[in-house]
């Protein structure tokens, strides 16, 4: 599904943020991402979804080598992928609803058949009376169970998600990982950042150490 | 008002306020451009109609100006094409210089060329260079005026104007395009943050550029429709006081109905080249990123 060999990224000439990175996730494998902060995780995942190209290795996914693929191939990529961004970025001046719904509309469902998932599925992340709500007006965890939203509502082949819990209490974290484990059992492969060891040796998932910009692999840690 | 639903908030941005206003001066002078030459393309046609059906022949003053000018009247009327050939009285000539000398100018003893108004056939061509030689056989100091260097330097003139008002039209065109070019710049910077959204979720570049291009489509349309019916309304009014102008020479000026057909074609054409530039300017300008 994801292979690196030997990555190094840098931001136009600084230093390197990332250096000889290599691992691979299998398909339909759940991983955790942790590390401590400025060890190089958002930009590891801005790498795995397709926000910027390495300086040097070999990045392959979905068994393409990424240093091949044209640009205008691109969105088609990204449509397999799910992000749930640190910040959330949500669109401000749509609701709830059209924010989850935006990766259908752009792959072309139709708006009802749209509706009725994207109804479906914020009922589930508990937002089902918020539908029309802005998100300046919900409070930080109700944004970011609509990121979280947004991020699998297409059924994405790789989800990627950056703190997705970090707002939201004990029981939400559980249960939104319950949705990702669900996720991944229907076959997604899953690749979470997080800080949240206790979360993290719960869920005893291989876990994927960023240190100082490269990276060690782990066995599953468990409570 | 027009286009699918967008994802960004692109109506609300300050930028695209005037750009209504600037599209709406910029329809309402190519309007007019496109109305003056249509209106000068008519009248040239006019002055042409008026002075193509016939010809004049001089006669110089002289003792027996009179019987060579009813000698030349007479060779004329005899040519095949020539509907008539007739002598115009020492009063209509005075009458014809009237406007220039004034009313008095039949008390002087002025020495005045006799004319010969010959009106032509217009089911028959005629050749002028033919019938100046045979006229010449006959009358070989009368001079044949077919208005041709007058209706030469008419065209040149009516070319000149049209040619003035089509670069007028293509300024305006100009302009607009770089208004958007600008104001869809602007708009990239302002949204580039739910753009690098947009691209992330996986939207191609023609998803977000249709969005822009809708955009200017609206702005355009809120500029160029009241633009076109003001500047219409000034073309018709123009045209009424043409009409009540009643002066020698100067033939009824009006845009006939291919230059009212025309005109709507100006609004049109900003709205489309609006929606083509803010698509191109989105389409080159998102090929710079990843």
């Amino acid at each position: 599904m994801v292979r690196f060999q030997n990555v190094g990224m840098r931001y136009g000439f600084g230093p390197e943020v990332l250096r000889d990175i290599s691992f691979e996730l299998e398909p339909g494998s759940f991983h955790f991402l942790t590390g401590p902060s400025g060890a190089g995780k958002s930009s590891l995942l801005r790498l795995l979804y397709l926000a910027h190209r390495p300086s040097r290795g070999i990045i392959s996914m979905f068994g393409r080598d990424m240093a091949q693929a044209k640009r205008h191939e691109l969105p088609e990529m990204r449509r397999r992928i799910g992000v749930v961004f640190q910040d959330f970025r949500l669109l401000a001046h749509l609701s709830a609803l059209d924010n989850v719904a935006l990766p259908l509309r752009i792959a072309g469902y139709p708006r009802e058949k749209a509706r009725a998932h994207v109804v479906e599925l914020l009922n589930w992340v508990g937002l089902g009376d918020q539908l029309d709500a802005l998100p300046a007006t919900l409070s930080g965890g109700e944004q970011q169970r609509v990121a979280i939203a947004r991020a699998v509502i297409a059924r994405p082949r790789l989800l990627l998600a950056d703190e997705p819990t970090g707002n939201v209490d004990d029981e939400m974290a559980l249960r939104l990982m319950h949705l990702f484990i669900e996720l991944n059992r229907l076959g997604t492969t899953v690749l979470i950042a997080s800080h949240d060891q206790l979360l993290i040796r719960r869920l005893g998932k291989p876990v994927l150490r960023l240190v100082d910009g490269t990276i060690l692999s782990g066995p599953p840690e468990t409570a | 008002m027009f286009g699918p639903r967008t994802d960004l908030a692109l109506s609300r941005d300050p930028a695209g306020r005037t750009v209504p206003w600037i599209i709406a001066a910029m329809v309402f002078i190519g309007t007019l451009s496109l109305a003056a030459a249509f209106g000068l393309n008519e009248a040239s046609a006019a002055w042409r109609h008026l002075v193509t059906g016939n010809l004049t022949v001089q006669v110089p003053d002289g003792p027996d100006a009179d019987a060579r000018a009813d000698e030349a009247a007479r060779v004329l009327a005899a040519t095949p094409g020539v509907a008539s050939a007739r002598r115009l009285e020492r009063a209509e000539v005075l009458r014809l210089l009237e406007p220039w000398l004034g009313r008095d100018a039949a008390a002087t003893q002025l020495p005045l060329p006799r004319l010969v108004d010959v009106r032509l056939d217009p089911a028959l061509a005629i050749d002028t260079r033919a019938l100046a030689l045979r006229l010449a056989e006959s009358v070989p100091e009368a001079r044949l005026d077919d208005h041709g260097p007058w209706l030469e330097r008419l065209s040149r003139l009516t070319r000149g104007l049209q040619m003035i008002a089509a670069g007028g039209v293509g300024i305006v065109a100009c302009a607009t395009m770089l208004i958007v070019v600008f104001t869809i710049r602007a708009g990239l910077l302002v949204h580039r943050e739910v753009i690098s959204v947009l691209h992330l979720i996986g939207a191609q570049d023609a998803y977000i550029a249709r969005q822009f291009q809708w955009h200017a489509v609206n702005m355009a349309f809120k500029g160029a429709l009241p633009a076109f019916l003001l500047a219409a309304l000034v073309a018709f009014a123009l045209g009424l006081a043409a009409d009540r102008l009643s002066a020698p020479l100067i033939p009824k000026v009006a845009l006939g109905i291919t230059g009212w057909l025309a005109l709507p074609l100006v609004p049109l054409a900003a709205i489309l080249l609006a929606a083509v530039t803010a698509r191109f300017t989105v389409l080159l300008n998102l090929k710079r990123t990843l």
